[in-house]
């Protein structure tokens, strides 16, 4: 199916949902709304039709600023079946940054949506190991957000005195005397 | 004698299997719980290499980010170094020449051996074999002196330029190429005579961390980790770029998803890789291999040095970057160890607004809970190598 087709199918199935739908090189974005994501998404994995059985990427947006919801999740789909492919987002406000895990539909997205949380704060509802993975659990902040410095501050993180303390602790020998 | 007849008393263990561990392949923390020398639980660890690299691209221009992809999976830096091109390329609306698409899949497919010999190598180290790591890396070196020779650079090579490449290879570069490809075959045999049908490998691998078709595209897998479970799933067949519709290849697929079938899935590759190698080298066309788009390729060197006009370009676009159409984009590229995918959001200006690397050895490194479960601690082993992960790209 051509992408645009696809769009046109989500948009009857869930005339509510469907907020945007947009093409650029070849490639069709649909924008949704967050409530139903899993809903939705359960559809275009289950429908013969459709069958997005690989999910290729979620990644988060941060759009300080720049739209009224601050936050998209982005879901890149592929049929290896059908091979097509379609984007879709759903947008996530600031103060509301929580939206339904997708894990049920999609077991490979648990490391993604981790991920995602680690790197925005957008917390997943329902995701069954809602941990950072690629940040220290104590981590203050989430870096990929607009409003995070590129250069951080001077002082070394909080964790790093303990670490030193725990190696000095285990190195009972002084090799020098 | 009374200390015998004592019952044992049982429990089970918790132990960390690296950061620091000769067979995790990088800085990869594997927590396993054990029953004896069953995996109740494997959690895997990752962030150990985190450098932001997403961060960083959006705060560079596309032309300064293309050597931090280098640094995803520095094995074979010249496979994202053409993913990432590539992608911004279809974001630019550009197209390279002929010639230059050519010249990238050389080097891609050189690329993709230098990765899978480097796998082949310490796969089968891992699991104990020596000799084939010593044959597989004289065999890499070769790879690398090529590299040497048309770049300077041996590991991290950014060599392929927005447009193109950055310069045109020599005649020499392709006699030395063409002559690695020749005898390329016969190395492989060397190998698989080693290895495939060796006893000790096959009671190693065979039924080891098997995962079925369905399980696999579920959870994320792809390249040669996918096609052991029998999808023959290649972005190179499914979307092609460069030159990989001018040329013609097989996918091996597996039959049964375990250790073995991607371990011969793999091998296929290798050989299929030295094919593509041998016709693209052979059909090579003549031209220029850069794209004739000024407002989004870098000018030639030795116009800038010369011409005022070409200089006033260069620095605008290397301070500035170019003007981009808004919009968003998302390609996908075969790497070796997976589908490398970017992805740019642009907001009109010089740099990506966000740039997402979506790298296979994330999900591979989150599939091992799956594939180590329910195993023996020693096929912890082999199921790290198999999958193939380099903690670079897992970590960006």
């Amino acid at each position: 199916m051509e992408p645009i087709q696809i769009a046109e199918k989500i948009k009857e199935q869930f005339p509510e949902e469907v907020l945007d739908v947009r093409e650029f090189r070849g490639q069709v974005s649909v924008t949704l709304r967050k409530g139903r994501i899993r809903e939705i998404c359960r559809y275009l994995h289950d429908d013969p039709e459709l069958y997005f059985d690989y999910l290729v990427d979620l990644c988060g947006v941060d759009y300080l600023g720049k739209k009224d919801n601050r936050f998209e999740v982005v879901y890149h789909l592929f049929s290896i079946k059908h091979r097509h492919a379609l984007r879709i987002k759903a947008e996530v406000p600031e103060e509301d940054a929580r939206i339904d895990s997708v894990v049920p539909v999609w077991i490979g997205v648990n490391w993604h949506e981790r991920e995602c949380y680690d790197m925005f704060g957008i917390v997943f509802n329902g995701h069954p190991d809602p941990r950072r993975v690629l940040l220290p659990e104590d981590w203050e902040g989430y870096p990929l957000r607009k409003d995070y410095p590129v250069k951080g501050p001077e002082e070394e993180w909080k964790g790093f005195e303990e670490v030193l303390e725990r190696s000095r602790k285990f190195r009972p020998f002084d090799w020098q005397g | 004698m009374e200390d015998i007849e004592k019952p044992f008393e049982t429990k089970e263990l918790t132990i960390s299997m690296g950061p620091q561990h000769p067979a995790t392949h990088g800085v990869l923390k594997l927590q396993l719980q054990l029953n004896g020398e069953n995996v109740v639980k494997c959690t895997p660890y990752v962030g150990y290499l985190h450098r932001g690299i997403e961060k960083l691209g959006e705060n560079r221009t596309y032309f300064a980010a293309l050597p931090l992809t280098d640094r995803l999976d520095y094995i074979s830096s010249m496979n994202n170094n053409i993913g990432y091109v590539n992608a911004v390329e279809r974001l630019f609306g550009i197209d390279a020449p002929p010639r230059a698409k050519f010249i990238r899949t050389i080097l891609a497919e050189m690329g993709r051996l230098s990765s899978h010999i480097i796998w082949l190598g310490t796969h089968v180290l891992d699991i104990g074999a020596t000799t084939p790591f010593l044959l597989a890396m004289a065999a890499r070196e070769e790879i690398l002196d090529l590299f040497e020779m048309i770049c300077g650079a041996r590991l991290t090579v950014s060599y392929p330029r927005v447009g193109g490449i950055r310069n045109d290879i020599t005649q020499e570069f392709l006699d030395k190429a063409y002559e690695f490809a020749m005898g390329f075959d016969s190395r492989m045999d060397d190998y698989e005579t080693l290895v495939t049908e060796n006893r000790i490998w096959k009671e190693r691998t065979v039924d080891i961390g098997i995962i079925s078709a369905e399980e696999a595209v579920n959870w994320g897998l792809t390249g040669g980790t996918l096609r052991g479970s029998g999808v023959d799933y290649d972005v190179r067949k499914y979307a092609p770029y460069d030159a990989y519709d001018k040329v013609e290849f097989d996918i091996p697929v597996g039959k049964k998803g375990d250790c073995y079938d991607r371990y011969l899935v793999r091998v296929g590759e290798m050989r299929q890789a030295n094919r593509i190698l041998k016709q693209c080298i052979e059909n090579l066309p003549e031209g220029p291999v850069m794209a004739d788009a000024p407002k989004f390729t870098l000018p030639p060197k030795d116009m800038v040095l010369k011409d005022m006009e070409h200089l006033i370009h260069q620095f605008i676009l290397i301070t500035k970057g170019p003007t981009v159409p808004e919009g968003e984009i998302y390609i996908g590229s075969e790497v070796p160890k997976g589908e490398l995918g970017f992805y740019f959001v642009s907001d009109g200006t010089g740099k990506p607004y966000r740039m997402r690397v979506r790298s296979p050895s994330f999900i591979h490194a989150s599939a091992l809970t799956r594939l180590c479960e329910g195993g023996l601690i020693a096929d912890v082993i082999a199921n790290i190598g198999t999958i193939d992960i380099v903690l670079g790209e897992c970590d960006r």
